[in-house]
């Protein structure tokens, strides 16, 4: 059984971010880069599923320039066995995202689609949620927990009331919550292995794909600065001080 | 002869019974290079350059303990492109981030935190001329380099940290790259990766100012025996973004004075202020480690010195978006220890071929790299087995212009330290404006930066304006810019000697100075009086390594933490 996981190259989660000048976007030039958290748990993830027998391939997919390919290094020293690069310059849009995704998993008859719940770049949420719509499949997002069992798949997700578990038949899309795991330290002798693997690279045109252009960025900006604190000796004075902003 | 051969077969013996079973993997290569720094990358290029123009292979692996190239590296910085031209001629073409000329050269004497000389021209030492050299953040070449030495067949491993040399019989044989998933009491986790062993015939260590494998290097290979201390300073930087009418592409302001000792010898050093591309400037403050009053903070008199008018002017309106330290190496010439051993060679800071007088060390760096590129690969295309100790290394060295840049400019550290800025700038005018950096006498300087601090109780007690949010920021406020990072729950990599000293000594001596020469707060003495506590704050450290060095103590080891720790310095 394939699965297809799908990694995204974001600014790493220890850089500050850095909003451009013009409000364009944020700064990428010079920064740090790195796979997307979540989809680290999803990498992860379909590793132990490997490693357990339930599935027998790992393609990694990963959609953006060149140097995207660093991503898929990554992705193939945590034990991916395939990597395909959708070379893509231009800006992409969850949707085109989900389009290539889902062109490459019938392509590959993959039966399971991991992704992260979302990437730590843009917070969109979507395409885990997109490919399911294109694929016409069941889908399981947030999970916490996930069993493979013949042609279903039971998945624990985290809920506000506590936790749901769902079983959905195969092939499905399954998105990674930040609890599903927490991904292994690559290996040295991993690292330098996956440097050496061949990469197939494609592209939207050459997998039938229409690049979406449904959301436009008009401005990006940084939170406001927090307006200092002040301290308090006693109860009396910080229940003063909330009655006087009118939160008490 | 490339040897990058996998094997899985040797067993590594501890005194701890719990480690005895580790098994490492080891990687085995021709030449191992030890930090991705500019000496580091330029070794590791050259290395390949030269076996490439021969037709011969040689293997090549640089390992980085940043999260990845870049990471790791600050520094002003005004760049001499003279070694890059050798390494990478068309390094314009290739695209190296090589992007603004210098366009202005200035030059102040602070008086005071409000008047400030303009230096004349002819005033002007010729090593503080910049004519021909380029503004640039060192990082991104490092980055830039990075790609060349990947593309020229270079291994580069980033992320992993180098932790020990493998000496075996009195030769060095490569390193153990530091064990992953180790918890806070030092035991394994399910988590736990094995370092593994990278071997090779030739390393070279390129860690940077006080690297933590090249100290011990020279201890135990007693590679300092002949020379001076060495001595260091620390340098601390912010990157700003200002309005555009403010930014003047180009434009180089150093200065010394104010707020470290203008005619004094008691705390040294300077200020540089450079405009880089995009509305971008860098700034920051250097100041000596043989300073002597404990109360000094290099991290206090860097926030106060922007508000001099001559530098606020430059960043006022703007915002600060990047910050962080590291300390540099500037006994140069007189302190440079042996430069072999067998098995290897210490190049670039690690060394210390920082030239102080310029206050550069990007091309001296690079340049021994590539020097001892050369003389290294040529033995080994000679058929050298590797383990020896190269003597013609530091042979090619003493005829090379990186000897006679540095003999020049031999007696400047010395000059200030002895004389302070204004005389011993001055002496140092004449040496290099009238003798051309051929004068007939030399100065050493041979008090260990650690042992020039006076006791607490003798010093004037230092009372530091408060941060205004706007020009000047707080520590912790500070140290978030860095975007630095080390996993939780790993042990500490700043180890006590003995965990006593710093309550029961530094604090009655020297009101524990770590507190304040740290410029990322790491060290807090927390507690009521009496019931002090010494409290290390590991996860805040910025890899500057100033504590190694001014401990007066000397108790203060700074190991390498679990790989990819430390700052992500973005443009630095």
């Amino acid at each position: 059984m394939k699965a297809i996981v799908s990694v995204k190259r974001a600014v790493d989660y220890n850089v500050r971010i850095q909003v451009k000048p013009d409000g364009s976007g944020v700064v990428t030039d010079g920064v740090k880069m790195s796979m997307n958290p979540f989809d680290e748990i999803a990498m992860e993830e379909a590793v132990r599923l490997k490693e357990k027998g339930k599935i027998t391939e790992i393609i990694a997919v990963t959609i953006g320039p060149q140097k995207n390919e660093e991503t898929l290094r990554t992705a193939l020293a945590f034990g991916a066995t395939k990597a395909v690069h959708v070379k893509e310059d231009g800006e992409i849009q969850p949707l085109t995202a989900a389009r290539a995704i889902a062109a490459v998993f019938k392509k590959e008859g993959a039966s399971l689609f991991i992704a992260g719940k979302q990437a730590i770049d843009d917070d969109a949420n979507q395409t885990g949620q997109m490919v399911a719509a294109l694929l016409d499949c069941p889908q399981a997002t947030f999970a916490g927990k996930v069993e493979l069992n013949g042609n279903t798949a039971t998945v624990t997700r985290e809920v506000d009331a506590g936790l749901e578990t769902l079983e959905v038949d195969l092939p499905a899309v399954i998105t990674a919550d930040l609890r599903l795991n927490e991904p292994r330290y690559l290996k040295l002798p991993d690292i330098m292995k996956a440097k050496k693997i061949a990469i197939e690279a494609t592209s939207l045109s050459a997998l039938g794909v229409e690049a979406a252009a449904l959301i436009k960025v008009t401005k990006t900006s940084a939170p406001p600065a927090r307006s200092k604190g002040i301290m308090v000796k006693t109860v009396d004075d910080l229940v003063a001080a909330l009655k006087a902003k009118g939160l008490a | 002869m490339p040897r990058e051969a996998w094997s899985q077969q040797r067993l590594i013996f501890a005194w701890k019974p719990e480690l005895m079973e580790i098994q490492r993997d080891v990687m085995d290569y021709d030449v191992l290079v030890v930090g991705g720094g500019p000496a580091g990358l330029a070794a590791a290029i050259r290395t390949k350059q030269v076996a490439a123009a021969a037709g011969k292979e040689i293997s090549v692996c640089l390992v980085e303990k940043g999260s990845e190239v870049g990471a790791h590296i600050l520094s002003g910085a005004v760049f001499e492109p003279r070694a890059l031209n050798e390494l990478i001629p068309d390094w314009k073409a290739k695209g190296a981030p090589l992007k603004t000329p210098v366009t202005g050269d200035d030059i102040y004497f602070f008086w005071n935190e409000k008047s400030g000389t303009r230096m004349p021209g002819f005033l002007v030492p010729k090593t503080m001329h910049n004519e021909g050299n380029y503004v640039i953040s060192l990082g991104n070449l490092c980055r830039w380099l990075n790609t060349q030495a990947q593309e020229a067949g270079v291994d580069v491993i980033e992320g992993f940290a180098a932790q020990t040399a493998i000496v075996e019989g009195g030769v060095v044989k490569g390193v153990t790259i530091g064990d992953k998933g180790v918890n806070r009491h030092g035991e394994r986790t399910g988590d736990f990766a094995p370092g593994p062993e990278i071997r090779a015939k030739y390393t070279f260590f390129a860690e940077g100012c006080r690297g933590h494998i090249g100290k011990q290097l020279i201890k135990d290979f007693a590679l300092d025996k002949a020379c001076d201390v060495q001595h260091y300073a620390i340098g601390i930087k912010e990157l700003w973004e200002v309005p555009a009418a403010q930014h003047k592409p180009g434009l180089v302001v150093h200065g010394a004075g104010w707020p470290l000792a203008t005619l004094g010898t008691d705390a040294t050093g300077g200020s540089f202020l450079y405009h880089l591309e995009d509305n971008k400037v860098a700034l920051g403050l250097i100041v000596d480690l043989s300073y002597s009053n404990p109360w000094l903070s290099p991290f206090d008199e860097f926030q106060r010195f922007k508000h001099h008018p001559v530098i606020a002017q430059h960043i006022a309106g703007g915002k600060r978006i990047s910050y962080g330290a590291r300390a540099i190496c500037k006994g140069g010439f007189n302190s440079l220890p042996k430069m072999v051993f067998p098995g290897g060679a210490l190049i670039g800071c690690d060394l210390g071929t920082m030239n102080f007088s310029k206050i550069k060390g990007s091309h001296t760096a690079m340049k021994s790299g590539m020097i001892a590129a050369e003389t290294f690969g040529a033995a080994l295309m000679a058929g050298d087995e590797g383990g020896k100790e190269l003597a013609a290394f530091p042979e090619a060295f003493k005829t090379s212009w990186l000897y006679e840049e540095l003999y020049a400019s031999r007696n400047f550290g010395a000059l200030i330290h002895k004389f302070g800025a204004l005389i011993g700038g001055g002496i140092n005018w004449v040496e290099q404006n009238l003798l051309g950096g051929k004068a007939p006498w030399t100065f050493h300087d041979i008090v260990p930066d650690y042992a020039t601090l006076k006791l607490a109780a003798d010093s004037a007690k230092l009372e530091y304006p408060k941060p205004d949010g706007k020009l000047s920021f707080d520590k912790l406020s500070s140290v978030f810019l860095s975007s630095t990072n080390h996993e939780e729950e790993q042990p500490v990599h700043l180890k006590l000697a003995d965990a006593s000293i710093p309550i029961a000594k530094n604090l009655p001596m020297y009101a524990e100075p770590a507190q304040r020469y740290c410029p990322a707060g790491v060290y807090e003495v927390v507690g009521e009086i009496g019931k002090e506590r010494f409290q290390i704050n590991a996860q805040n450290c910025v890899h500057c390594k100033t504590c190694d060095i001014k401990d007066p103590a000397q108790n203060i080891n700074w190991v390498a933490p679990e790989g990819s720790g430390g700052p992500n310095y973005a443009g630095m």
